[in-house]
């Protein structure tokens, strides 16, 4: 009787929090606050525009070194390619039979490199680079692709300012485009 | 017999099955598919009258396998992984479609498509971080995604570039489409855990990220997440395979397959997309024209005969079942179509229930091969009306080297001697 009793008190109770969870927006008080702190050291995504760019500068010439050291051996001395992409060069062949998509010819955005390559390179070791090293790393390319001068030194303000040769290539899905019935 | 005269015994008789079994595959791996079964069975000491090896002495005892494996007769039903890739670390390895039945994929067939290899992620440190246009930032542990109200349903994923518009074109099923796959998944619809941390107004994308070495990024449209996007922690009953994300992944049901965000351990709420290298680098689809389009996130209506398929050889001449799977990013599979004649007449094939939204189909046409050379191919119409296009009316709008989101017609060529074929090739 004792333990019946119980079952009927725990069923009013399932009726009831649902009731005060609708009051408080659906929560079910799950999870925890997370920090600035912990969001700052996780949340490294680079807006189109440059924002979130860290402090810190770097030179082609850095850039040269360390592209030497730690990307060379996939994606070729100057950038032309191997196990890695191709980086550099391209640009004109977009719309010819054999177009070469680099980072000179089709990626839109300059800020977009700063981030894949401190995000995701060298494949081997991720995250591993010094902002200063990305940013000389990014220079480095971009003067490759003659997008920067050969005495470049970029930081948040002048990486976040290049406009990309193909800054306007990209159009809206307008997909169902195979009108076959 | 004492228990070690009969333990020895067994340990003999499964030795000598293995052995026998091991020559059979040597002897009979290569005949894939519709001719493989009788070959594997020389020298036919265990057909009738005789009775076979295997009713002679016990089986294998209880926990000789504590996680079950396929027979040692499919040991050849394995992911489709080419042998000459540049490297393996960003890679993409296939279904084998041809060889399975059913919409559920097994989980240790399910197509892989990684970009910074597979992480090895221990679950008590694994945490999903929500931040961005939200009242409340939060951080959950796995314990706590567990413990939201979960779900359960069937979808694929597909890969957006499956396969290219350009030669050479695959030899087999798998070959030409293998990088889709379906499963019943296990979560918590991404709307329950948005609403925990609140939106706030003007939040327009969530930009997802992995905890892999890629640290892959995508932005996902609100209102996708708003609609039927879950955080899966289960695939068929099973936690997540490593190669599937585990502990977490994201499931956009419909979307091409890179935007469910595997090893999934940050939601960032947005005004506007991250434009990351994995949305515009790559992902984007090249046009004649010079320009791309970006954000091309559905996969359109698609189909493919599995059975027979290219590489497979039919023996006798008679009754022959068509079978294949048809899936499309837009909802449910309404009608699939079968030509026998190389396109110059279709016929409606029987779609197997349950017909699922956003899952694969499977369809099956009664068909009689009468021993000379035919073409063979199915197209998929979904609950929009599309209809699967050709090869040709695709290259006629993208050209050749759009890359992604190749969804045509795939049509097989059976010659008099029953070799199935790409008739594209």
């Amino acid at each position: 009787m004792r333990r019946r009793n119980f079952g009927v008190a725990l069923l009013a109770a399932a009726i009831v929090i649902p009731g005060a969870a609708t009051q408080a927006a659906e929560r079910y008080g799950i999870g925890r606050a997370a920090t600035p702190a912990e969001i700052a050291g996780w949340d490294i995504d680079i807006g189109r525009d440059g924002a979130n760019l860290p402090p810190g500068s770097g030179s082609v010439a850095r850039g040269r070194i360390v592209f030497g050291e730690q990307c060379a051996s996939c994606h070729g001395d100057s950038g032309q390619g191997g196990v890695g992409d191709r980086l550099v060069g391209g640009q004109g062949t977009l719309a010819s039979p054999k177009p070469i998509r680099t980072i000179g010819s089709y990626w839109p955005y300059a800020s977009t490199l700063f981030d894949y390559v401190r995000r995701a390179m060298p494949q081997n070791a991720p995250q591993s680079l010094s902002n200063e090293d990305v940013y000389a790393v990014s220079a480095y390319l971009l003067s490759l692709n003659g997008i920067v001068p050969d005495n470049a030194v970029l930081d948040a303000r002048s990486l976040g300012a290049i406009k990309m040769p193909n800054r306007d290539g990209f159009v809206a899905d307008p997909r169902p485009d195979v009108h076959n019935h | 017999m004492s228990e070690r005269t009969r333990g020895k015994r067994v340990r003999e008789a499964s030795r000598r099955h293995f052995l026998q079994t091991s020559a059979a595959l040597a002897s009979g791996s290569a005949l894939a598919g519709l001719a493989g079964t009788n070959a594997l069975a020389e020298p036919n000491n265990n057909l009738p009258p005789n009775v076979p090896e295997w009713m002679k002495a016990p089986g294998d005892p209880m926990g000789s396998q504590p996680y079950g494996a396929p027979s040692v007769h499919e040991r050849g039903v394995v992911k489709n992984i080419s042998k000459t890739l540049q490297q393996y670390i960003s890679a993409s390895g296939r279904t084998p479609l041809q060889e399975l039945d059913g919409i559920i994929t097994p989980n240790g067939l399910f197509y892989e498509r990684h970009h910074g290899g597979v992480p090895t992620i221990d679950p008590a440190e694994h945490r999903l971080m929500l931040h961005g246009m939200v009242d409340r930032p939060l951080l959950f542990t796995m314990e706590d995604i567990r413990r939201f109200p979960s779900q359960s349903r069937i979808h694929f994923i597909e890969c957006s570039g499956n396969p290219v518009y350009t030669k050479p074109y695959g030899k087999t099923a798998s070959d030409l489409v293998g990088l889709v796959s379906c499963a019943e998944w296990t979560g918590v619809p991404l709307k329950t855990v948005l609403d925990e941390a609140g939106l706030r107004a003007g939040a327009k994308w969530i930009v997802a990220e992995g905890a892999d070495a890629a640290a892959l990024t995508r932005s996902i449209p609100i209102e996708k997440c708003l609609d039927d996007a879950m955080l899966v922690y289960s695939q068929n009953g099973e936690r997540l395979r490593p190669q599937q994300g585990y502990p977490l992944r994201l499931l956009l049901p419909g979307f091409e397959g890179n935007m469910n965000v595997k090893w999934l351990r940050r939601l960032k709420v947005v005004a506007e997309p991250a434009y990351s290298r994995e949305e515009t680098s790559k992902y984007t689809d090249p046009l004649p024209d010079g320009t791309a389009r970006e954000f091309s996130f559905y996969m359109e209506a698609k189909s493919i005969i599995t059975r027979p398929s290219g590489g497979q050889r039919l023996t006798t001449k008679g009754f022959c079942e068509i079978s294949g799977l048809a899936w499309s990013g837009h909802g449910t599979i309404k009608r699939v179509e079968v030509s026998v004649d190389g396109g110059n007449s279709w016929r409606d094939a029987e779609l197997q229930e349950p017909v699922l939204t956003r899952a694969l189909t499977r369809f099956r046409y009664p068909w009689h091969w009468d021993g000379t050379q035919a073409v063979i191919q199915s197209r998929a119409i979904d609950e929009t009306g599309y209809v699967q296009p050709t090869l040709a009316e695709l290259v006629a709008v993208r050209g050749l080297n759009s890359f992604y989101h190749n969804n045509a017609i795939w049509p097989w060529r059976i010659d008099a001697s029953g070799e199935v074929s790409n008739a594209q090739a």
